[in-house]
């Protein structure tokens, strides 16, 4: 067992980025993720390894795009209003089909909004990252340790299907600071003969592109595309269940907002409500099956979230509206309290959701 | 005997481009250029968003298609992944000049050790003939139907003066090809711009005074006739910045 060191949740994040095999890092600065930047200006030049600071958040992506086509391990990191910026370069990620790493340490929004933690980005990263078809591997770390290890796999997935592995963070992840074991493991490696590195005169000319004027073949691009996707649904999609078996009101959150919500599910089991958390980790692919096989022995369910209601769209699309959702949520840089989310929890014990 | 073959950096197909449009001839250069330097194996290729759009189906080595006007970044990106890279991009004028101002700049203020051919027409190709950056005062395009008038939209960019003042920037010229001794000229700078690179001496623009027959409602011989009374008057040839030239005391 590795030693454990006390590390800020981005420094986590970019060490991480390190052991993973990443040598190039491209970002704009923004609150509040900007220790992530700080910290491999530091390390980058340490390691032989690239640290640029774009003119912009758009540049940077495309800087991105530069090395992900080079095949290498590439990382940027923004927070909201930058990611929404970086959304042409996601959709050319996506077109393109290379694997790059994208951070958003999320704050309150729309426009320049606020610089406090917030969840509000959830459809953006699920659904609307940028133009056309397309998907993101999305994952939602809940602690320091997950910081680091998710961004390790995400690494490894983004690699491993060809496309961009986004940690959607909050600004609470982001700043707080815990005992972090950076044992991460071996580093896989996989084929890259697609990147372009120069022919060589050995082979014929690699095109990286995302563009066809011909429907049939952009059709089938898509459905190719789509196709990977269906086993990343089948394959990859990890969850978190606390006291979630036997639940009869079941608690879906991610990030600091299920933090506060196990604290308020032990304050219900006490009070002999039997509440559980099921936690996404993976927010696409979105856990349908595990929601709904919670839905046979659920009466209702809790989404608690720091936005308007979003992931919530997502939980009773799982379990087909089949039991009623109560929503808890805090915006703008709020975060809920676990006694605010302990009275959600009684009011849907109580009226079983009926008042929803 | 063999006196005149296709270069080996271009590859055996049918350009797709307008009868008498020059990127034709600014292809075969740049296509020279990486032939007698020896470098297709290791040359990346960066293409642009518009009438280049397919250049990554035309150059024999490997390409990437960018975003409109950042080419400059994915250019960058590539070059910081594997620096023994020769990387280029070859963009427009809108692609350059308009959507890609930013990267252009910046990545010449870096002093990024890549080379831009930066392909003038006055005109946005691709999309049907609208008013360009690099647009003429006066001149009359499908989103400027009365003429440029500078006192609405203002004044045509010049590239190569506005980076002249970018200290990171090592090497810009601008050249024509509207006639054999300008395309001769042309050469030898996309060359010396190439050459530059593989020493790792930095940033080096080429910007590439070319026709648009199509959209300037011109046949190939008057446009190249309009190029030379109207473009290059307002677009002077030279060397606008060459560093290492500047130091030789040259």
């Amino acid at each position: 067992m590795a030693d454990k060191v006390l590390m800020k949740g981005n420094e986590a994040l970019a060490e991480a980025a390190i052991m993973a095999g990443c040598r190039h890092y491209f970002g704009y600065p923004i609150t509040p993720q900007t220790e992530v930047a700080a910290y491999l200006s530091k390390r980058m030049p340490q390691i032989g390894g690239t640290f640029l600071q774009a003119e912009s958040e758009i540049a940077a992506i495309n800087m991105v795009i530069g090395v992900a086509s080079a095949g290498k391990r590439v990382m940027t990191s923004s927070s909201s209003p930058g990611i929404s910026l970086k959304s042409e370069g996601l959709s050319y990620l996506a077109g393109c089909d290379l694997p790059a790493l994208v951070v958003n340490v999320q704050r309150g929004g729309p426009g320049l909004g606020g610089i406090q933690p917030s969840q509000s980005d959830y459809f953006q990263a699920t659904r609307g990252a940028g133009h056309g078809d397309f998907h993101m591997l999305v994952l939602a770390p809940a602690s320091v340790q997950e910081m680091a290890s998710l961004v390790f796999k995400g690494f490894d997935l983004a690699d491993k299907y060809r496309m961009t592995t986004m940690i959607l963070a909050d600004g609470t992840m982001g700043q707080m600071m815990e005992p972090v074991s950076l044992d991460m493991g071996e580093v896989q490696s996989y084929d890259k003969s697609w990147a372009v590195t120069g022919t060589q005169g050995k082979r014929r000319h690699n095109i990286v592109n995302s563009l066809s004027l011909l429907p049939e073949e952009l059709e089938q691009w898509n459905i190719a595309r789509y196709e990977r996707y269906h086993t990343i649904e089948e394959n990859e999609t990890m969850v978190e269940k606390f006291m979630a078996d036997d639940a009869e009101i079941v608690v879906v959150a991610f990030g600091v907002a299920a933090r506060v919500a196990r604290n308020a599910i032990v304050a219900a089991r006490e009070k002999g409500i039997k509440a559980g958390l099921i936690r996404p980790i993976t927010l696409w692919p979105f856990p349908k099956k595990q929601l709904r096989d919670a839905a046979k022995h659920a009466k209702a369910f809790v989404s608690v979230e720091l936005s308007m209601g979003q992931m919530i769209e997502d939980v009773e699309l799982s379990i087909r509206c089949a039991r009623p959702v109560l929503l808890c949520s805090r915006v703008g840089g709020m975060i809920p309290t676990p006694e605010e989310v302990l009275a959600k929890i009684e009011e849907a014990a109580r009226t079983g959701g009926d008042e929803a | 005997m063999i006196v005149f073959e296709r270069p080996k950096a271009l590859a055996d197909v049918k350009l797709h481009y307008c009868p008498g449009c020059t990127h034709g001839i600014i292809h075969r250069l740049v296509a020279e250029a990486i032939d007698e330097l020896g470098i297709e194996g290791r040359t990346i290729g960066i293409a642009p968003v518009g009438c280049s759009v397919f250049a990554y189906n035309y150059f024999n080595c490997d390409m990437v298609e960018a975003a409109h006007g950042r080419a400059p970044a994915v250019a960058t990106g590539v070059k910081r992944a594997n620096p023994d890279n020769i990387v280029f991009t070859y963009q427009g004028d809108g692609d350059l000049a308009a959507i890609g101002t930013a990267e252009t700049v910046h990545s010449a203020a870096r002093g990024e050790n890549i080379t831009i051919i930066f392909v003038n027409n006055a005109i946005y190709g691709m999309t049907g003939g609208q008013m360009a950056p690099t647009t003429l005062p006066g001149q009359v395009t499908q989103t400027s139907p009365y003429g440029r008038k500078v006192e609405s939209v203002g004044y045509p960019l010049r590239v190569c003066e506005l980076l002249s003042n970018v200290t990171g920037a090592t090497y810009l010229e601008r050249v024509a090809v509207n006639d054999v001794k300008n395309v001769r000229n042309a050469k030898r700078a996309i060359q010396k711009a190439f050459h530059y690179q593989m020493e790792g001496k930095g940033f080096s623009l080429i910007e590439v005074l070319s026709t648009c027959p199509t959209n300037w409602g011109l046949t190939p011989d008057k446009a190249l006739k309009w190029l030379e009374e109207n473009m290059i008057p307002y677009y002077p040839l030279g060397v606008y910045k060459d560093k290492y030239a500047e130091e030789a005391g040259k």
